[in-house]
């Protein structure tokens, strides 16, 4: 059971105290159902891995077979081929013919096929009864094939393939007991010799098609009718005049509510925090204890999990539109848009998933085959107004602009300044894809192949997995980092102890690095305070406000409360509020965006360059945005 | 006398370019209703297939690579592909074929080259 507690980017953990743990890999085309099977199969005994020196992420869980015994299931790459060409192809391959590094070849197959277009699909089962593993044929989506009149004879298909078959459905957990069975059986069998099958030659296509063809008709297949529902939808999300407007009510609907629904959740949250840190505080003698364990850990921590709601929520939205089929439609819609600015229809999911956080729109990124357009899309998600960057717009506009109305009721001046700035992000992003597909990843205008999945529900199962997984990627990965930065600048902010006593803030060590770039800081209008505040904000851009909060002597550092909003409007010249807000608008001070751009793009090249060209970017805009307003109000 | 003449000479315009919408929209409209697959010979790729028609794929006029994973989504020369919705403005679409449908791009579809002679009953 110890076996569940391993580092993240850790793979199939090696066998212990002497026995052998069997390891089965399950392959499938892309929208077979992989990841439906795997749920099903593993529930929460699963853990998301990277396989070392790439970027395919792959899920590793175990499945109880036989009540004690465990075996480990991979779940890989969804592919049409083994023929390594693309990198999640080569990942499959590697893991299959036992070449991937610190991973054992798998003892057994679980091949799974959508028996819904089942001709098709068997295309990949020459390749893979061709290794000669164990392999157990899962013909997936039963209810759909029925349902639409279609049939297949699983026993004959077996002996075509001789291999055996399962006919399952996987959303709806029917027909597993036979794949618990295999499992089982794969655990005390040695690897047989796969019989002798006749294959195609595997690089003729269509002579693998024919086959497929062939070994379907023997097996009594007899394709269903075209999914009618997917037909009745896609006439109205596709309409040249509905689809489009549909696709936007969609996109206001996801940002909505996010911020209707999310915010009232982390307003809930916070206050929670607050005062769990000062009942806490209360059984702590020791004041230096105290102040660490409240002002630095406390809020430390509360600050990631006050936006926690907010994230979860959009990935519940992503997550119902991506199961249920539609994002591929989406794609499409806005497939001649991002072509635009050189990029292309499958840039628009994480480009939309990074008004979130930019982390989840890196990784979401994965899909996208154009390794150029793959990178360029990785070096604009930052520029999306992520909701890190809320608290510290929410503050500053609020202690300078003052509330009118300024086209009657629908806007007030306050929130058009803030929508100002998600348009300048936007903006930003536009800018730096066409500087980019035009110079450094200039690619000929790629192609865009996409497959449309039939309408589907989303099972729960797999919404709630996916929001765990995301919860504990979220507060694990940015947890530490924001823990990390308050304590360390908790610390320095405390020393050197001056008679017994925590210095004052300006004598502190903190207080020395702040006048230490102060001179750097100057034209944009920054004093060392907010120097303070920018370095700590490196590491996360919501830090800057708790960091202001304890430079200001405000206990609790409440992003909303009169107090810190005076101590900043006096601190501030207008023109350094202005330049502060587009700094923190085109800056790249996110430690957990750094990390997964270098895990994505494998080398420190594209994040070192990225925060060189976003953080300059940020230091003459605001510069300019300085200059701008004082020169505006001065006049 | 000129300014009514001008606007009748607009309004003329306005009816014909609103008759041309009317008749392709019903044109659309039939091509939709009709449900069972009408063979075009005569389109030479697939951009040349109109809404409701179908054609046999020939050939792929792709660098392989491009090819090859055009093949294993199921363009596969002897397959019938039938053209389906799109995005707004037509670009890209989707095909049906195979049993699946996937989107493509007119550049990509362009290259997708289709039988145009008539051909025997198939084996």
């Amino acid at each position: 059971m110890s076996d569940s507690h391993c580092g993240p980017v850790a793979t199939l953990p090696a066998p212990t105290e002497g026995i052998k743990r069997h390891v089965v890999a399950i392959i499938g085309p892309p929208n077979s159902g992989k990841s439906t099977l795997f749920n099903r199969l593993t529930g929460l005994r699963q853990k998301v891995a990277n396989f070392p020196g790439v970027t395919v992420e792959h899920h590793m869980g175990r499945v109880r077979v036989d009540g004690s015994r465990e075996v480990f299931v991979v779940d890989l790459p969804g592919v049409y081929s083994l023929s390594p060409r693309t990198e999640d192809e080569q990942v499959t391959h590697d893991v299959l013919l036992g070449e991937m590094k610190d991973m054992p070849r798998p003892d057994a197959v679980l091949l799974i096929l959508d028996v819904t277009n089942l001709a098709r699909h068997l295309v990949l089962a020459a390749p893979v009864l061709s290794l000669g593993l164990p392999t157990l044929v899962i013909l997936n989506m039963a209810d759909d094939l029925a349902k639409r009149g279609g049939e297949v004879d699983a026993a004959e298909l077996g002996m075509q393939l001789g291999a055996p078959v399962a006919l399952v459905s996987a959303s709806k957990g029917e027909g597993l007991d036979k794949v618990f069975r295999f499992l089982g059986g794969a655990t005390h069998t040695e690897p047989r010799v796969a019989p002798r099958v006749e294959l195609p030659v595997l690089q003729d296509i269509p002579k693998c098609r024919a086959w497929a063809a062939k070994i379907g008709l023997k097996g009594g297949y007899h394709a269903p009718a075209p999914p009618h529902w997917t037909r009745r939808l896609d006439r109205i999300f596709l309409h040249p005049v509905i689809g489009p407007l549909v696709f936007a009510v969609f996109v206001i609907a996801v940002f909505q509510t996010v911020f209707s629904a999310g915010k009232p959740l982390t307003d809930l949250v916070q206050p929670a925090i607050d005062r769990s840190g000062a009942w806490i505080g209360q059984f702590i003698g020791n004041a230096t204890l105290r102040s660490l364990v409240v002002n630095g850990v406390w809020s430390g921590v509360g600050n990631v999990v006050g936006f926690l709601p907010q994230i979860l929520i959009l990935f519940l939205f992503i997550g119902i539109l991506e199961d249920s089929g539609y994002l591929a439609r989406a794609a499409l819609i806005a497939d001649r848009t991002m072509a635009r600015i050189g990029l292309q229809g499958k840039s628009f999911i994480p480009l939309l998933s990074a008004y979130a956080c930019a982390v989840p729109a890196i990784m979401a990124t994965r899909t996208i085959e154009n390794k150029r357009d793959r990178i360029a899309t990785i070096l604009i998600a930052p520029f999306m107004t992520c909701s890190a960057r809320l608290p510290v717009y929410t503050l500053v506009i609020s202690a300078f602009i003052p509330d009118k109305p300024l086209l009657g009721f629908f806007l007030h001046t306050r929130a058009a300044a803030m929508l100002g700035l998600y348009v300048l992000g936007f903006l930003a992003a536009i800018v730096t894809a066409r500087l980019l597909k035009s110079t450094v990843l200039r690619s000929k205008r790629s192609s865009f192949v996409m497959e449309m999945p039939p309408y589907r529900w989303p099972t729960w199962q797999s919404l709630v997995l996916r929001l765990y997984d995301r919860a504990r990627v979220f507060l694990k990965r940015a947890g530490t980092i924001i823990l990390g930065v308050a304590l360390v600048f908790w610390v320095l902010a405390q020393l050197p102890h001056v008679g017994g006593e925590p210095p004052k803030i300006a004598e502190s060590f903190a207080g020395h690095i702040g006048h230490t770039v102060e001179p750097a800081l100057r034209p944009l209008g920054f004093n060392w305070k907010i120097g303070i505040g920018l370095i700590t904000s490196l590491a996360a851009r919501e830090t800057i406000v708790s960091t202001l909060g304890t430079i200001y002597g405000i206990e609790g550092g409440d992003e909303n409360s009169h107090g810190l909003q005076e101590a900043v409007h006096n601190d501030l010249t207008p023109g350094g509020a202005a330049a502060l807000l587009v700094f923190f608008a085109f800056a790249m001070q996110c430690m957990s965006t750094l990390a997964i751009v270098r895990r994505e793009t494998g080398g420190w090249t594209w994040p070192v360059a990225q925060f060189a060209y976003m953080t300059g970017m940020a230091y003459m805009c605001a510069f300019l945005a300085n200059r701008a307003v004082t020169a505006w109000l001065g006049s | 006398m000129l300014l009514t003449q001008r606007s009748e000479i607009k309004e003329l315009w306005l009816v014909s370019w609103f008759k041309v919408q009317m008749s392709s929209k019903k044109v659309h409209r039939e091509h939709h209703a009709r449900h069972e697959l009408h063979m075009n010979r005569s389109a030479r790729n697939l951009t040349e297939l109109k809404r409701g028609e179908s054609g046999i794929i020939e050939r792929l006029d792709l660098p392989v690579e491009d090819a090859t994973r055009l093949m294993e989504m199921g363009f596969v020369p002897g397959h019938t592909v039938t053209p389906a919705n799109a995005a707004p403005g037509g670009d890209p679409r989707v095909f049906r074929v195979d049993g699946s449908e996937i989107a493509l791009r007119r550049e990509t579809a362009r290259r997708l080259l289709l039988r145009v002679e008539p051909t025997p009953a198939e084996g």
